[in-house]
């Protein structure tokens, strides 16, 4: 009897990780190198709040908060996307074939190939962040605010999974990868970790409207740290701004169907 | 040395070949630069307390640093570590050349290569359009490229060194995993090194890893004055040397415990 798509899912996962517990070495190194990395990066961050305090009123407890919502949501996205993320190999194999080929539908198939778990590194990292940085400041964490926080990481994996879709669905044109795209996942997360009223009008646009990360940590946060928005934004659109994240995610796998009725194999 | 010089050239005509990379890596590098340069704009502007260098000297720095990004940013000699995987670095010691140097040629083409194809482009936009500035007197900016060479050959020496602890872990974790990390942090490409706090300043300084990046771009932007420019520049050069030798010892050493299996 066929599996439903949420069995099949879990399967899928399960396989996953059996395979990647094989290298347990391997694992734990992996791991424990994203941590640093990110770390390094965070402390980097910490250095510069040393020096000069704050940026634009802003403090180094609400600024984790940005930072952590991203890295969160985008080490997130990472594990649970790494076949859209290797989809380029798949294209120029010719691999792609066998995928279509299968009664099941590719979407979910790619999801399954990997959840990568050594991304726990970047994801841990981005927690600590963040948990500190709640401990911080002098918000009150009840249920509406934890759950406004949850939206938001819920509407960063979609976001970003949109991206990583966006990013596949281009190799059916190109058949090579994009590094390019690179700059709006690798790039949104570095801007992302500072409100997006710190950068120029035009480059705050695209972050708000085209590629709406401002959507999952600026404006919600305001709503949870009870602050004014200088962008004029409503408390209601504040609470309602991370179903950008899943908006975006519909509009790019709506791209993605559409790129997969255009495909020609390689024949490889 | 003619062998040398040709594999250093025929592996840099190689690089020169990956135009796409290299066009992608400038479009990446030019929106990091951007993201840096406003972040570092809005802390210079929410800020009055006095800070090591002045805020169009970091916006320079910020730029070179985006520009020369490959000095810092390494990984181990892939094709190198594939024969060492494989075995096949058996053959390599059969050539009738000096491996160290041979690969030393190889580290350094790899690095010079594509850094050239990224760093001009960069160079000129952020000059016309992001106010990257010229260098602070003809002395720094002479300095500069001199300064700029012996970061090269420091990077290529890193990589190779890094390349040969992968003789004692084939896998390639370990050193040569966590050292391009550190290497990277305290290169001054994340923040410019003059932000760390006062008090590990010396330690910094200290590092190889100044020279990469820090060193060059400090002279750059006239944070470094003359004189203190060549003391850096002898800091880096000294470096070079010692690692030069580290690298040769380690390789050796690891040679000697190579084992072929025949077949």
């Amino acid at each position: 009897m066929a599996l439903g798509p949420l069995r099949l899912y879990t399967r899928y996962v399960g396989l996953s990780f059996r395979s990647q517990m094989q290298y347990r070495a391997s694992f734990l190194m992996f791991s424990f190198g994203h941590f640093l990395v990110t770390g390094l990066e965070f402390i980097g961050f910490l250095l510069l709040f040393k020096r000069f305090g704050q940026i634009q009123g802003w403090t180094l407890p609400q600024m984790g908060l940005f930072y952590g919502i991203i890295s969160v949501a985008f080490a997130f996205t990472e594990a649970l996307q790494r076949g859209f993320d290797v989809f380029p190999n798949l294209i120029k194999g010719g691999d792609f074939d066998r995928v279509l080929l299968r009664p099941r539908s590719p979407t979910l198939q790619l999801m399954g190939q990997e959840f990568q778990l050594m991304r726990i590194g970047r994801f841990t990292q981005g927690l600590v962040v963040l948990i500190w940085s709640a401990n911080r400041l002098d918000v009150h964490w009840n249920a509406a605010n934890l759950m406004l926080l949850f939206f938001a990481l819920a509407g960063g994996v979609c976001l970003f999974s949109g991206l990583f879709v966006l990013q596949a669905t281009m190799c059916f044109w190109t058949t090579e990868s994009l590094e390019i795209v690179n700059c709006t996942t690798y790039g949104g997360v570095e801007a992302a970790q500072f409100p997006v009223t710190i950068y120029r009008p035009w480059f705050r646009s695209i972050f708000t409207f085209i590629i709406p990360l401002a959507t999952i940590n600026y404006f919600p946060l305001h709503a949870i740290l009870q602050l004014d928005d200088p962008l004029g934004s409503s408390r209601m659109f504040q609470w309602l701004s991370p179903l950008a994240g899943l908006l975006f995610l519909i509009l790019c796998l709506q791209c993605w169907r559409l790129g997969v009725t255009k495909y020609t194999s390689t024949g490889s | 040395m003619k062998k040398y010089l040709a594999v250093l050239r025929s592996r840099f005509q190689t690089l020169l070949q990956y135009r796409t990379a290299a066009l992608a890596g400038i479009g990446t590098q030019l929106f990091f630069g951007l993201v840096r340069m406003m972040i570092y704009d809005g802390f210079f502007r929410s800020s009055t307390q006095s800070q090591p260098m002045t805020s169009e000297q970091t916006v320079t720095y910020i730029w070179l640093g985006q520009a020369l990004l490959l000095l810092a940013l390494f990984d181990v000699d892939k094709e190198v570590a594939a024969l060492i995987r494989s075995g096949n670095v058996a053959y390599e010691l059969t050539k009738p050349a000096d491996l160290y140097a041979m690969w030393f040629a190889r580290a350094f083409s790899g690095r010079a290569a594509p850094l050239l194809m990224r760093s001009s482009p960069i160079f000129v936009i952020a000059g016309l359009f992001f106010g990257l500035r010229a260098p602070a007197s003809f002395t720094a900016g002479f300095l500069f490229v001199i300064s700029a060479f012996v970061a090269l050959l420091l990077s290529a020496s890193m990589v190779v060194l890094i390349t040969t602890t992968l003789l004692w872990t084939i896998s390639g974790q370990g050193i040569s995993r966590l050292a391009p990390v550190l290497i990277f942090f305290f290169s001054g490409i994340v923040i410019p090194l003059p932000f760390f706090p006062d008090r590990i300043q010396r330690f910094v300084d200290f590092l190889p890893s100044r020279g990469l990046i820090d060193t060059p771009l400090r002279i750059y932007v006239g944070h470094l004055g003359r004189d203190a420019a060549l003391v850096a520049m002898a800091h880096q050069f000294v470096w070079v040397l010692i690692l030069l030798l580290i690298g040769r010892w380690v390789l050796s050493r690891g040679l000697r415990k190579l084992v072929i299996q025949g077949g």
